[in-house]
């Protein structure tokens, strides 16, 4: 093939400037693929400690238990059924009661959400331990997330008098000491919300063995059908919200993942458009010596094309021991991204999937080839003495 | 004179200047015999460049007809022209023209490559192109290390290598020396003499002009004279 053969020849004997486009073009490659692992990897690891914190391996709820209306949560409470019994009898499963209440930290009021739970379990990575702890008598133990100490100006040890309505509506209070400060990113655990010992909890508000809901171990295969007073809430379920803010971060930084396209596009399209507008007299001249249009685009086609080639080739030769090293080590986020609609660890490990890196490429090398085709057939309708004097359009 | 290779007929040529345009062909009729080694000569701006232009159809007549080898130049279209430079035309560009990123040996094989003619036909049609202008000693050069005299013979080398029926040739020697013009006409003449090439050339060089054997004086972009020059 004679095009093949001209293409290769223009782009080994171009030199400096192939090794200029090729590199450009890898680098908007390994950026672009770069930045999907990132997200890739944010996402996994949020939906990752959830799980271990938080969701396990899914929950019953009790049917009227709606975390957004706190209204529901006075009469979001049974007895468990048979089979979620059995779960927690045998360390598949263990239970949460939530009970709305007050502190008066300092003499302010706040509202706050009692969890009691099974200091034993092994379900969930809370902390739970340490509600063993002793305390003074009379006193209940409680643990706390760092927000919620933040917020409530409490540290470890600090007793704060609490208030609740219990099973009858009759107000009563107790005070409660704060045996452990845990970190987590993951607020639902943490804002306002502090766990105590399920079976005191059950006892200042006289619902015995009644919980609100279930969390599951992970990994639990017989899941249980539900009854009418406990329904199994799933992963789909469970993660509604968190996909729901990584699709919206998605969207919101879109603005800044198009930024980023854009540069990437605008390398990709300076580096081989002006090349092209640039070689407007050379192609003048092949039209000149006889060379027929389709030819022509062609071949400046297949220098693109084989320069998103070499791109690909090099951009995998630093690339992929880059982004494989990334992924092992991570990458130590700044404390600001604490401020977004979900919470990162300190260390963000990417995750790049075959199809990222398919899309990716391929999208990329499309762009490559349409962005030299359509500058090329611009030019070659033009009469070869207008291309010759190098004239625009 | 009905076989003549090249015919035109109230050629006109219009430049757009703005919301006007410049007339640089006002009426040309012209008929070239093949084997001719014909000039246009005439003051710059007279319009040689561009009536060797639309007879090599690289650019389009406003008016008239202008036929090449049988073909309507005007009325062919992009693919049509394409071939017919590739396949019997041969040009040398005032201004050179070669491909920066070809050597020399590059350069001057490239029409034989778009003639899809084979390596060895290529390479024996090249090195003797090369030895005509005199410049195998430069054939791994690029046109940025070359002199325009040089560069100049290249683009001569290139227009010939491929043996076409008709030369167009834009002021060939305008930056060589004596000794290379001389030798490279006498070249042109006897592949003029044995194998019936037309030549048809726009000079002003005295060197160019005395080998011709018809001149044909442009001004203004009309023909002022038409003359056949007896060579002893
Ligand atoms: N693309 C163009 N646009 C406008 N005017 C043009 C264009 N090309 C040539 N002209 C004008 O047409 C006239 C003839 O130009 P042409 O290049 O044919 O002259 P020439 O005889 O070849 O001159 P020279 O001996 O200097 O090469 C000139 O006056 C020139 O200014
Ligand atoms: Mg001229």
């Amino acid at each position: 093939m004679v095009i093949l053969k001209l293409a290769f020849r223009n782009i080994t004997h171009a030199g400096l400037r192939t090794w200029l486009n090729v590199f450009i073009l890898s680098f908007a490659f390994v950026l672009i693929i770069w930045v999907q692992g990132l997200y890739e990897g944010m996402q996994r690891q949020v939906i990752r400690d959830m799980q271990a914190i938080e969701v396990g391996g899914g929950q019953f709820w009790q049917r009227n238990y709606d975390p957004y209306d706190p209204l529901t949560l006075d009469d979001a409470h049974a007895a468990l059924s048979s089979e979620l019994q059995h779960l927690v009898q045998n360390g598949n499963a263990t239970l949460v009661l939530i009970v709305p209440a007050a502190i008066f930290p300092e003499g302010r009021v706040q509202s706050v959400i009692l969890r009691g739970i099974d200091p034993n379990q092994k379900i969930v990575s809370l902390p739970s331990q340490e509600l063993t702890n002793k305390v003074s008598p009379g006193v209940i133990p409680a643990v706390i997330g760092s927000r919620m100490a933040k917020s409530a100006n409490l540290a470890k040890d600090e007793i704060v008098t609490v208030r609740w309505r219990d099973a009858n509506g009759v107000f009563d209070a107790a005070e409660i000491q704060i045996v452990a400060i845990f970190n987590t990113h993951i607020q639902t655990v943490d804002v306002s919300q502090i766990w105590v010992p399920l079976q005191r909890l059950q006892e200042m508000v006289h619902m015995p063995g009644e919980a609100t809901y279930v969390i599951l171990k992970q990994g639990l295969n017989n899941i249980p059908p539900g009854s009418p007073d406990w329904i199994y809430r799933d992963y789909d379920f469970l993660f509604a919200d968190i996909n729901n803010i990584v699709k919206s971060k998605r969207a919101g930084s879109s603005i800044f993942f198009i930024i980023l396209m854009a540069m990437a596009l605008l390398a990709v399209f300076d580096t081989q458009v002006l090349a092209i507008f640039r070689r407007r007299k050379e192609m003048g001249t092949l039209m000149a010596l006889g060379m027929t249009r389709r030819w022509v685009i062609s071949l400046f086609t297949l220098e693109g094309s084989l320069q998103g080639l070499l791109a690909i080739l090099v951009g995998a030769v630093y690339g992929i021991p880059f982004l494989a090293f990334q992924t092992k080590v991570g990458i130590s986020m700044p404390q600001a991204v604490e401020q977004g609609g979900f919470n990162l660890g300190a260390t963000l490990y990417p995750v790049y999937s075959f199809k990222l890196f398919l899309l990716t490429t391929l999208f990329l090398f499309i762009s490559v080839v349409i962005v030299s085709f359509l500058p090329t057939r611009r030019i070659s309708k033009l009469k070869p003495t207008d291309a010759l004097r190098g004239k625009t359009t | 004179m009905e076989n003549a290779i090249i015919k035109i007929r109230g050629l006109v040529k219009d430049y757009p200047m703005g919301v006007t345009y410049f007339r640089a062909l006002k009426g040309i009729n012209l008929d070239v015999q093949q084997g001719e080694f014909t000039g246009l000569v005439g003051p710059s701006g007279s319009g040689k460049t561009t009536l060797l232009n639309i007879i090599g159809a690289l650019d389009n007549p406003t008016q008239g007809e202008v036929e090449v080898l049988g073909y309507q130049v005007d009325k062919l279209n992009h693919k049509q022209a394409a071939r017919l430079r590739n396949e019997n035309l041969g040009f040398i560009f005032q201004t050179y023209n070669l491909l920066p990123v070809y050597n020399v040996y590059e350069n001057v094989e490239f029409p034989l490559l778009l003639l899809k003619k084979s390596a060895d036909e290529r390479k024996e049609a090249v090195i003797q192109a090369l030895e005509w202008v005199g410049l195998m000693d430069k054939i791994k050069s690029r046109p940025a290390q070359l002199s325009g005299g040089e560069c100049q013979r290249v683009a001569i080398a290139r227009a010939m290598v491929k043996n076409p029926r008709i030369v167009l040739a834009d002021e060939p020697t305008a930056n060589l020396d004596a000794a290379n013009s001389h030798h490279i006409l006498q070249t042109m003449v006897k592949l003029n003499q044995e194998l019936r090439t037309t030549f048809l050339f726009a000079t002003h060089d005295d060197k160019v002009i005395s080998y011709l054997r018809r001149a044909i004086t442009l001004r203004d972009g009309m023909i002022a004279e038409d003359k056949i020059i007896q060579t002893t």
